[in-house]
């Protein structure tokens, strides 16, 4: 591909907020301000997409991380103990060992990028990268389209399933007992719980 | 803007979040490294397409798969965080103690 200088200096700005503010996500005190992080950091891997000439994935990056972070940041203020950052925060569990898959992981990605030859194929001429997406979802890729939607809708339905403590009239398992194990025995399983115990269920061991 | 640059930030930012990853102890960070290693892969994949694989337009699908892979994830992860804060009142991975048996 053609790059002139400018659109050199514009990848590099990008690509060094990119990974700096990925970085800052782990290293800020307030959690809110984690996800802003990783929303510029979105922002700047959207642009670069952009700059590469894919329109359509590059906007739609744009779009969906900022709606994205929003309900991230709601859900920091929700329920995290440190959404302002007002105390110093430290809340890792096996640092070190962290540390060294993540540069591991660096180390041998990277090796991989610079010591592997790829063909360098650039986009050709005349080509529009959005109709020929749009031609591909439509046309021969459909069913994988199709099923990433198959897939989303039962992502909606388990996720209001697994979230939703109790229906209009009242927790689902009210009143209900499961039957026993013999004929007209004691109830098998762990009984309901009585009237207002303010929703916590604790399973005895 | 080589395919060599993209491919190592894309490396950078697939690192630094199995690190998030593998790191934190709060659910929503937890989820945030994922994001970042998707971030990455998404990257890498719009890069090989453009530079290295003639506009071939499943280049640009799998980059869609991809972003609905990070969708369902972040959907499935809120829902079992508001499911595990409602049983014990955690954010935590260690709170969730008794799923080892």
């Amino acid at each position: 591909m053609q790059t002139s200088l400018f659109a050199d200096a514009i990848f590099w700005v990008l690509a060094a907020l990119a990974v700096f503010s990925g970085w800052r996500v782990f290293r800020t005190d307030s959690m809110v301000r984690a996800s802003f992080f990783l929303l510029a950091s979105f922002i700047a891997v959207g642009a670069i997409m952009l700059l590469l000439a894919a329109v359509y994935l590059g906007l739609a990056m744009l779009f969906m991380m900022a709606v994205e972070m929003m309900v991230m940041a709601l859900f920091m203020v929700m329920f995290m103990m440190n959404p302002a950052g007002l105390n110093p925060m430290v809340m890792v569990h096996q640092h070190r060992l962290s540390i060294v898959a993540g540069g591991l992981a660096f180390a041998v990605l990277g090796a991989l990028a610079l010591f592997v030859e790829f063909p360098d194929r650039p986009l050709p001429a005349g080509l529009d990268p959005v109709a020929s997406l749009g031609r591909e979802m439509l046309g021969d890729s459909m069913l994988v389209f199709e099923s990433a939607g198959i897939v989303l809708l039962a992502t909606m339905i388990g996720v209001v399933v697994m979230s939703s403590h109790r229906g209009r009239f009242g927790a689902a398992d009210q009143g209900s007992l499961p039957p026993g194990l013999e004929p007209g025995g004691v109830p098998a399983g762990p009984q309901p719980d009585a009237e207002g115990s303010g929703g916590h269920h604790h399973h005895c061991h | 803007m080589t395919l060599v640059s993209l491919l190592l930030v894309a490396a950078a930012l697939i690192g630094i979040g199995l690190y998030g990853a593998l790191s934190q102890q709060s659910f929503v960070m937890l989820m945030m490294g994922l994001e970042l290693m998707l971030n990455g892969v998404m990257l890498a994949a719009v890069a090989f397409w453009a530079l290295s694989g003639a506009g071939a337009p499943e280049g640009q699908l799998l980059t869609i798969v991809v972003m609905a892979v990070m969708a369902i994830e972040m959907a499935m992860g809120f829902a079992l965080v508001v499911a595990v804060f409602r049983t014990n009142q955690a954010d935590m991975t260690e709170a969730l103690g008794e799923l080892k048996h």
